[in-house]
């Protein structure tokens, strides 16, 4: 996530907690059934990190509503970044795993963050080397606004407007400890 | 969160850090995926220029680092010395300036003078990665022989390796002993004593002019290459004097533990310093080692040139 590093920022607000994560969850399983008219030929892909354990989550509530396992894979979209040397540091490179073939499949996408949209188009192209998808959707914890492309997701956790200088933070208990989602914001020294 | 590699280039291990090596070897995990895939391509050195300049023939390293680039969609150029202006005597100085002169955002050299690579790194803004320098370093080679032991083995340290061959010609062995002992590995050498460099136990290694008390309870063994066009002749009597007493076959192998793996870095001499048995057997890593080859080069390549992270 672009912004500054975390020592200089400071916690504003608390804008989901482990219950409401688990709501969101659950409400974006079942539209993501209504949309699909069952879970025939879907797959889910998380953008790593956070997005592969939500990806994790969302098949187990899937397995729950429609007795069936969901497909799910990890894509590591650092290869197909934009803004690769305008970072200061280089951000580090995960695998990709993606262990089933994805054409013809509904591709489900699952992000934790939605902000300028770039990721989402890093991992659009990163889909189309892998295959042809019948057609990808896009499923995000939080929506923060400042789209920098014409890119919207199809199912949504939590809509929250916020302005550039803040940061929101997702943390998930698989990677943090914690189920909460925070806005963070510059430190006034 | 990333790091990067903060340098500009890679000229040899011996003055990489554990942390450095240890990133290269994780983000080439990362790159080998990428070599399963149909379409065989990511964008992320785009628009980056990419200059082999070979002033010595090679098969693997060069493919290995063009196809590296490639796949990482660089523009590679190949130069090989043979057929440019290094026939009409330009100098390794004028032949760097004038590639300077084009832009390129890496420059990988192999070179028969050790410290060649060093120069045109000070002269050029590019990136520069040491494909081998005379008898000095060769980085990469060593690199993708740890990634290769560590993607078998699953650890480095503690692990106990025989490199034997012509040890005093070699700059496999050295870049290997500065990387492997700073991974923990614990590395003898062993060959004839007119290819044993002198002082060789200074670095830290053990030295055996025998080869069965060498290779016994070692978990590898990584064989060189008798370099012929090195030497015109007095460091053996003959090949097959070479290959009867520092040949490894099946025979010898009896001496070793039960699974130990077989490294060599190519080109292999079928009976010399390797039997075909062995080299094709199951222990052998040596198509392994091939095939890391580009996925360590890609790591590298993106360490150095996928992004501006030591260049400004």
């Amino acid at each position: 996530m672009p912004g500054g590093p975390m020592s200089q920022r400071r916690e504003k607000a608390q804008i989901l907690d482990a219950a409401g994560i688990t709501r969101a969850i659950t409400r974006i399983a079942h539209e993501i059934v209504e949309r699909n008219n069952g879970v025939q030929d879907v797959v889910l892909v998380g953008l790593r990190s956070r997005g592969v354990d939500l990806a994790h989550r969302i098949a187990v509530k899937l397995e729950e509503i429609e007795g069936t396992k969901v497909p799910v894979g990890a894509l590591d979209i650092t290869l197909y970044r934009d803004d690769l040397g305008k970072a200061e540091t280089q951000p580090v490179v995960r695998r990709t795993e993606i262990p089933f073939a994805i054409n013809d499949k509904k591709v489900v996408l699952v992000d934790d963050v939605l902000y300028t949209g770039r990721s989402c188009r890093a991992a659009m192209d990163a889909l189309m080397d892998l295959g042809r998808p019948r057609l990808i959707q896009l499923a995000v914890l939080v929506d923060r606004g400042h789209r920098e492309l014409p890119i919207r997701a199809d199912y949504v956790g939590k809509n929250m407007p916020t302005s550039h200088q803040e940061q929101v933070q997702v943390l998930l208990t698989e990677e943090d400890g914690v189920d909460r989602v925070v806005i963070l914001e510059e430190k006034a020294d | 969160m990333g790091t990067g590699l903060k340098r500009k280039d890679l000229l040899g291990t011996r003055d990489l850090s554990p942390e450095e090596i240890g990133l290269i070897l994780d983000t080439a995990i990362s790159m080998k995926e990428i070599a399963s895939r149909d379409i065989k391509k990511v964008p992320t050195l785009r628009g980056k220029t990419i200059i082999n300049l070979f002033y010595e023939p090679s098969t693997r390293t060069r493919t290995s680092f063009e196809i590296a680039g490639k796949w990482m969609s660089a523009d590679v150029i190949n130069i090989s010395t043979s057929s440019s202006s290094v026939v009409k005597g330009e100098t390794l100085k004028d032949t760097g300036l004038t590639l300077q002169a084009m832009h390129p955002d890496v420059v990988v050299i192999r070179h028969s003078a050790a410290g060649a690579p060093q120069i045109l790194a000070g002269l050029l803004k590019a990136s520069v990665i040491n494909a081998g320098d005379g008898a000095h370093e060769h980085p990469t080679q060593a690199l993708l022989d740890l990634f290769t032991i560590r993607e078998k083995r699953g650890t480095l340290a503690g692990l106990k390796v025989a490199i034997v061959g012509d040890i005093l010609h070699s700059r496999v062995a050295r870049s290997n002993i500065f990387a492997m002992q700073k991974m923990g590995m614990q590395v003898r050498v062993c060959g004839p004593p007119t290819m044993l460099p002198r002082y060789m136990d200074r670095l830290g290694v053990e030295v055996f002019s025998r080869i069965e008390p060498a290779i016994a309870d070692v978990d590898i063994i990584m064989m060189l290459r008798i370099q012929l066009e090195r030497q015109g002749g007095g460091l053996f009597p003959t090949l097959r004097e070479y290959s009867k007493l520092f040949g490894l076959n099946l025979d010898r192998l009896k001496a070793a533990k039960q699974d130990v793996l077989i490294m060599h870095p190519g080109p292999i001499n079928r009976g010399v310093e390797i039997s075909p048995e062995v080299a094709d057997g199951p222990y052998s890593l040596i198509l392994n080692q091939v095939e890391n080859g580009v996925a360590i080069r890609m790591a590298v390549l993106y360490l150095l040139a996928g992004g501006q992270a030591a260049a400004n």
